[in-house]
């Protein structure tokens, strides 16, 4: 059996598949769910300063095979209430990394080290949401306020901070640089990408906020490339999302250069046992590949080919 | 079809098969989604829509003609094997159970209904149930039909009656868990109809997340004791930000 294990922000996950933020993680009972269902990390909804509502339905769009569109809109219950769900989800031993998302550098340093305070092991900064004005990717997009957001996030905190990455960007890697030279621990790449879906006899977007974000197995490639670049332009550990749903797909983004995984659109369509059944998987086919330890071929990809 | 003066029942073809117990989303365009139990699975397939909230109002008084969509049904459905079923609806709570019911009936299943609501002209598909049930007893809070008081003192006097191998709640929690704590004298298994906050309806938005399950892919029908080890079962639901409030 291949060794899973993979290190990355000061602690060793027993596996490198995380659950995603924004799935499962507004409870603590989810979050606790899902890490005895078998998920190496999980990673919590975003939280903000203040409860949220997020946007009315529709807020997802389904296609039969290869994703999902979705625009939740940020609902969150508040760093004030959030707390009970992650010692919920902490007094079952989960590895939590706490995701947050704000308005500004100074919100995003209020936020972490509150979220810090629960004892999460890690943080994730949401820089990516596509579809809530002026938050997410309203700041990700830009390589100077990520840098400010990061560094005014690594002043307010001791513990590792991880970067999560837009993808609806023309030069994605630069973002990362910016968030590595500001001192962040890791980056997480991709959020969902920008879409829309519209219903042909109403004449109308179907999502209520009309712009979503496009998740699952179609933007597997995008995420991939998004990955390979961050690799050849960050010394920093990268957590590889979009579309995983069998172990090639994990055993890629490791070869693009990924220490870990995260998935989300995977658990809605195969269900929580995914976590189990992927780890099982992904061990028997490293095994066939005779690697045997998944770190050995982080970023394995990039001493044959060297696509630009 | 109107049902009760805050009730109606909408009628639709739509082809996904779907059984008793599973629920649909509706979008009424422009305005928002919400999960509806079906309370006819056949064809043309129904959702019974009690007004409460502001969009569940004005999908009453939509015109004729307007188009709305549909995705579903997800969710699971009632084991309609037992053979001796008390149903036990409190309000709007029988929408769910009557196709149930018809679909147990129809198989062999011997029903019998107890269903409650605020005042008689509130009392929902009562004549649907009777043509299905050995016995229908009703119950109202004013007392201007059948037992004046809750549905649940009918209940436990029916489970004390005659022996059942399941009860079917569906309605408010507070009235299921007395049906729980009656039949759980008399060892019978209950199942109950359970209702959530919903966005995706996928199992992956955690907007209905109730201890640890989601009710849109876990359930929404649960058997008893599932629920009654869950804290918030009967006391706090999560409002659209995911914060717990008092139910």
């Amino acid at each position: 059996m291949a060794d899973l294990r993979t290190t990355l922000v000061g602690h060793t996950f027993r596996n490198p598949l995380w659950l995603a933020s924004g799935i499962w993680g507004e409870s603590g009972n989810s979050l606790k769910g899902a890490w005895e269902a078998g998920a190496g990390g999980v990673v919590t909804k975003s939280i903000g300063s203040q409860p949220r509502m997020g946007y009315p339905n529709p807020t997802v769009v389904t296609y039969e095979k290869w994703g999902m569109l979705n625009a939740m809109g940020l609902p969150n219950p508040g760093i004030e209430e959030y707390p009970q769900e992650i010692g919920i989800a902490r007094s079952a031993g989960a590895a939590v990394i706490g995701s947050v998302f704000g308005a500004d550098a100074e919100e995003f340093a209020q936020l972490a080290a509150r979220m810090a305070a629960t004892g999460v092991l890690a943080l994730e900064l949401n820089l990516s949401c596509p579809h809530a004005k002026g938050l997410g990717s309203g700041i990700g997009q830009d390589p100077d306020q990520v840098r400010e957001v990061v560094r005014a996030v690594k002043r307010a905190v001791k513990i590792p901070v991880i970067a999560k990455i837009t993808p609806n960007h023309y030069d994605v890697a630069s973002l990362a640089q910016a968030a590595e030279s500001a001192g962040a621990d890791a980056i997480s790449a991709i959020n969902t990408v920008r879409a829309l879906a519209i219903d042909v006899r109403l004449r109308r977007p179907v999502l209520a906020h009309g712009l979503g974000g496009l998740s699952g197995p179609a933007i597997k490639p995008i995420g991939l490339a998004c990955v390979w670049q961050i690799y050849e332009r960050v010394r920093i550990p990268i957590i590889g999302i979009g579309g995983i749903e069998h172990a090639d797909d994990v055993i890629e983004y490791v070869l693009a250069g990924a220490r870990a995984v995260q998935l989300g659109t995977a658990v809605a369509f195969r269900g929580i046992g995914i976590f189990s059944g992927l780890a099982k998987e992904l061990s028997e086919r490293l095994d066939a590949l005779k690697v045997h330890r998944l770190e050995e071929i982080v970023g394995g990809a990039h001493t044959t080919a060297t696509p630009q | 079809m109107v049902e009760t003066p805050n009730t109606v029942t909408l009628r639709f073809r739509y082809a996904p098969p779907a059984g008793p117990g599973q629920f649909v989303m509706i979008w009424i365009p422009g305005d928002d989604e919400l999960p509806m139990s079906l309370s006819y699975t056949g064809d043309p397939k129904g959702v019974t829509i009690k007004a409460m909230g502001d969009t569940s109002r004005r999908t009453l008084s939509l015109p004729v003609g307007t188009l709305v969509g549909i995705r579903g049904p997800y969710g699971n459905q009632f084991d309609l094997d037992p053979r001796r079923i008390l149903a036990v609806g409190g309000g709007s709570g029988t929408a769910v159970l009557a196709p149930a019911a018809e679909a147990a009936a129809q198989r062999g299943s011997r029903i019998v209904a107890a269903l409650g609501a605020t005042t008689a002209p509130e009392l929902l598909f009562v004549d649907r149930m009777k043509a299905i049930s050995e016995k229908v007893e009703v119950a109202t809070d004013d007392g201007s039909r059948g037992h004046h008081g809750f549905v649940t003192d009918v209940s436990r006097r029916l489970l004390a009656e005659q022996p059942f191998d399941a009860v079917w709640t569906c309605g408010p929690e507070v009235m299921m868990k007395k049906v729980i704590s009656a039949a759980d004298e008399r060892r019978v298994p209950v199942f109950c109809s359970m209702e959530r906050q919903m966005k995706c309806a996928l199992g992956m938005c955690d907007a209905c997340a109730l201890g640890p399950y989601h009710v849109c892919t876990d359930g929404p029908v649960f058997p008893a004791s599932r629920l009654t080890p869950i804290a918030e079962f009967g006391r706090t639901k999560r409002d659209s930000s995911g914060r717990r409030v008092p139910l």
